[in-house]
């Protein structure tokens, strides 16, 4: 076995190690931990993402001395390692942003605490993104709850604690439809291994047996993992928790937590049950449905809101709602459009989330759009990065949202019943979309001179500077250059079953 | 509609039950403690319904025993083991809801979630 | 003997007590309730009295009943789905319902020559799937670490001050630890003579039987997180019986820190090499020695041991954060 196939499971071990030797450690070692994790982890899934690319073959890796059925095992291919690099990216930028708030948000003796959080959660992404295993996955989906729920409260008043209980109530419904779920699969076919599981459920199907039992598994672990993943209208924590949490947790929640339910679903959809009886059941036209109203309705909260972190937050129900209708369509390009909205969306959302707070600090700290007036110019890069997340959100050529926007359209042309309200609803968000990011944008650079608020510019802050840098880079990256990224995954989906 | 088999099923239908009562507790109980008095039925009703999918009549616990090792002597002890996984992590997800309960029992002097969010609005942060 | 001032020492040349002639050993205090305290624990009845707007207009009312009535429903219908979900499925106790494939029937058949245990649960979540239960304390660990974040009071410790960098300023309204502990002394209990007679005799039976669960995890029923368990509640009835004065001789935040460290990253390294070393085919050359003894079964006694002293630290350090915010 080639050396480089070790290298999903030392990202998954050392992330979990950084974490338990963090407890001990003071928050500045625990910080270059978490940096040099992070780093390393990239690096380790870049090398895997290229190897794999060359051998255009998934393989699989025991997690102990047991073969396939009795032992557990993790499963990478292209799209995988690509998963892994691509988080590792967005988690890196987004720690780097938030550097400074952390020290102003949290109290100093808990900051090596936080860095404990982020990194277990990364192994908890990665063990998602890698697990062949049913019930491995159901634990790290607890740990990327429990640190999510931690993230949430790391900044403590009345706001964050009381978002957080709303969060695990929330995530604990949907975990216990998940884990119901799993316990009726594992009757229906004895197995544990996704792929094992996946070929008993193809021949309980052939046989037409167990009908109504996998129906209801299907609907269960979906409606656990929407519910987690804040679809339409479970999104009730979701405003209070991204508009009051800290800016980092804020950037990681909206675009790696949910985004690890959602691949965890798209791979049960896949290696589970099987592409075909999920095109079959009505599961996905439910789900469909869900993601259609969360597009509009989020975006209508978003306009209705008056602060600019909450406007963000429900914008990010209705990019989910994106989400939800591709994974709805039940078609292989459906599910291509939504993991290039996956990244897309995660990529556009933390950028968003930092640059806004680069704004309100220049506005008095506060956050409403009157005070907001003319902030373009008092933090001049914080502002051009704010316009080209918005840009990208709304769909403009150049910028990544504009791609999937394209593939959304593609992917519902291909479906004759789905095709109409699809494409309907997808010029109606994306009317709204501008109405309520066009508005801010304008408001950003509406001159006002006020001179009681003081000017940042780039020599003050470099760090946070170079961060929204790359985050635009990144952005612009995904634009331009989208047509190795779409062939990428589907590489990785025709590989990923 | 119905199967064949509600009734020879009655210790699943049990924990169906009560994972239903327990569901109902968590999402329309206003009291944080009755809350998470929910959530310890649901997940308790969901080992319930595992420990069910293990059991073979007639056999007993996988504990070898003489030194018999046929599959005819113990039931499957695969669900012994995921319940086993599976109530560490409750006692973990319970631990941190009565912490966050008693934050914000200490700062609003209630356990109401709705009068929580009122009085949070109220304050207006 | 010139070291037996060592408290180590001293324990082990049989002194009773090692801390002797550092702590008091005289009984707590007794607590007398003052006018102001009574107020402060009045003051949850009372600030309960002034909410409740009249204001909240009749809308808001019909909503929220509307959508009682709405999740009412749901709950229901999600009951009946999953009766009749239960209602198709293979009958309880068939002995060749699909659950029972090649996947129980190797675990039975060959788990006591593979793990090396008799216990086929034990070998089961601690070797064959042995990831999902490495997995599963982490969980703890992490649950652990969120519940310090709400709860750790820690004394004000600055950040190291640097140019140009945002100060964290503690908000106002909340407890400080000494707030914190004399509460804790309106609360606690008042050297109950009954409580402390009972703990005595019991509190060194559950340690034992505690130990006992854990070193037989894979021998008979039980394990460490079972034992760990038993083993905490020894710890919070002595603190209940006795005070923090005297479990803060034997047990502080360190210990709890450095415990569950070495038990987590020997757990971590063990199963590591574990991992590797089955992944790449090679031998790992741990002996499992004869089944039914103590010492054998491989990695899964250490295993056992390491995940007993995590849970049995989490569980005491869960009740003392709770209850005073610290150790």
């Amino acid at each position: 076995m080639p050396f480089v196939q070790n290298f999903p499971f030392f990202s998954i071990i050392l992330s979990m190690f950084s974490g338990i030797v963090s407890a001990v450690l003071p928050a500045r070692a625990a910080k270059w931990v978490n940096g040099v994790l992070i780093g390393t982890v990239g690096v380790l899934s870049a090398i895997l993402l290229v190897y794999l690319m060359g051998t255009k073959e998934a393989f699989v890796y025991w997690m102990g001395h047991f073969p396939a059925p009795w032992g557990n095992e993790i499963r990478a291919g292209a799209l995988e390692a690509g998963m892994a690099l691509f988080f590792c990216v967005i988690l890196l930028l987004s720690m780097l942003g938030g550097q400074k708030k952390l020290v102003g948000e949290v109290e100093y003796s808990k900051h090596n605490l936080y860095y404990i959080l982020v990194d277990l959660l990364l192994s908890s992404l990665l063990a998602l993104v890698y697990t062949n295993d049913l019930f491995t996955a159901y634990v790290f989906v607890e740990i990327n709850t429990i640190a999510a729920c931690g993230l949430i409260l790391i900044r403590q008043n009345g706001r964050t604690i009381e978002a957080a209980v709303r969060y695990m109530i929330m995530s604990l419904l949907g975990s216990g439809l998940f884990l119901l779920g799993l316990c009726t699969l594992y009757d229906l076919t004895g197995h544990l291994l996704m792929s094992n599981i996946r070929e008993a459920v193809a021949q309980l199907s052939r046989q037409q047996a167990y009908t109504v039992p996998l129906l209801t598994t299907i609907g269960l672990i979906s409606a656990g993992l929407a519910i987690k993943s804040a679809l339409f209208p479970f999104h009730t924590w979701l405003p209070d928790a991204y508009g009051y949490s800290t800016v980092s947790s804020a950037a990681i929640l909206s675009s790696l937590v949910s985004k690890g339910y959602i691949f965890l679903l798209i791979k049960i959809f896949y290696r589970v049950i099987g592409f075909e009886i999920i095109g079959e059941s009505k599961v996905i036209n439910v789900l469909f449905v869900f993601g259609l109203m969360g597009m509009v309705f989020g975006s209508l909260s978003a306009i209705r809101e008056n602060d600019i972190r909450r406007m963000i937050a429900y914008s990010s129900v209705a990019q989910i709602g994106y989400i939800y209708m591709g994974l709805g369509l039940g078609t292989q390009i459906g599910i291509v459009a939504s993991v290039f909205h996956i990244l897309s969306h995660a990529a556009t959302k933390s950028l968003l989330f930092i640059s806004a707070i680069g704004l309100t600090d220049v506005s008095g700290g506060s956050r409403k759009f009157l005070d907001l007036t003319g902030a373009g110019y008092r933090n001049k890069l914080a502002g051009v990065a704010f316009t080209v997340g918005s840009l990208s959100m709304v769909g403009v050529p150049m910028f990544s949202g504009f791609v999937s926007k394209l593939l959304f359209m593609e992917a519902s042309l291909g479906h004759a019943i789905k095709m109409f309200p699809a494409l309907l609803v997808l010029a109606l968000s994306t009317i709204l979309n501008a109405i309520y990011f066009m508005k801010t944008v304008i408001r950003l650079y509406v001159p006002d001179k006020r001179p009681d608020f003081g000017q940042i510019t780039m020599k003050d802050e470099k760090l946070y500077a170079a961060t929204l840098i790359c985050f635009i880079a990144l952005n612009v990256t995904l634009g331009m250059f989208s047509q190795p990224i779409v062939n990428w995954i589907r590489t990785g989906l025709s590989v990923f079953g | 509609m119905l199967g064949p088999n509600l009734f020879a099923n009655y210790g699943e239908a049990v924990a169906i039950i009560l994972f239903g009562i327990g569901f109902s507790n968590l999402l329309l109980q206003k009291n944080l403690i009755k809350k998470i008095i929910g959530l310890n039925i649901m997940d308790t009703a969901v080992y319930l319904y595992l420990a069910e999918k293990g059991y073979i009549d007639g056999r007993v616990a996988p504990i070898v025993t003489n030194g018999v090792q046929e599959v005819g002597a113990y039931i499957n002890p695969v669900p012994s083991g995921l319940v086993l996984t599976g109530i560490v992590v409750s006692v973990s997800v319970t631990a941190l809801m009565l912490s966050l309960t008693i934050r914000l029992y200490r700062r609003y002097h209630t356990l109401d979630l709705d009068e929580i969010s009122t009085r949070l609005k109220k304050e207006g942060l | 003997m010139k070291r037996k001032d060592n408290a180590f020492f001293r324990w082990f040349f049989g002194e009773t007590d090692t801390m002797l002639g550092r702590v008091e050993m005289r009984p707590q205090q007794e607590y007398t309730e003052t006018a102001s305290d009574i107020r402060e624990v009045m003051q949850d009845s009372l600030t309960q009295d002034q909410t409740g707007d009249e204001e909240d207009f009749v809308l808001i009312r019909v909503f929220h009943r509307l959508y009682r009535v709405a999740a009412v429903f749901f709950c229901v219908a999600l009951i009946a789905v999953l009766l009749i979900n239960v209602s198709w499925l293979p009958k309880n106790g068939g002995a060749d319902n699909p659950v029972n494939n090649e996947v129980s029937a190797r675990y039975i058949e060959s788990g006591l020559q593979e793990t090396g245990a008799v216990n086929i649960v034990t070998g089961m979540i601690l070797d064959y799937r042995a990831f999902d239960t490495f997995g599963e304390s982490n969980v703890l660990f992490i649950a652990t670490v969120t519940v310090l974040i709400l709860l750790r009071l820690d004394k004000e410790k600055k950040a190291p001050a640097k140019k140009g960098m945002p100060v964290y300023q503690r908000p106002k309204d909340e407890l400080t630890i000494a707030q914190a502990q004399s509460r804790d002394r309106i609360y606690e209990p008042k050297n109950n003579v009954i409580l402390q007679v009972v703990a005595g005799f019991l509190v060194p039976i559950l340690f034992i039987f505690g130990i006992y669960v854990i070193l037989n995890g894979h021998l008979s029923p039980g394990g460490g997180f079972s034992g760990g368990a038993i083993i905490g509640a020894g710890l919070i009835l002595y603190l209940n019986a006795f005070g923090f004065e005297k479990t803060e001789r034997f047990f502080t935040e360190k210990t709890y820190k450095w415990v569950s460290f070495f038990s987590l990253t020997f757990y971590c390294l063990a199963k590591s090499y574990s991992f590797f070393t089955g992944a790449n085919h090679l031998e790992s050359g741990i002996p499992l020695g004869t089944p039914g003894a103590i010492l054998s079964s491989g990695l899964i006694l250490p295993l056992n041991i390491c995940v007993g002293l995590v849970v049995a630290c989490t569980m005491y350090a869960f009740y003392a954060l709770f209850r005073k915010g610290g150790f």
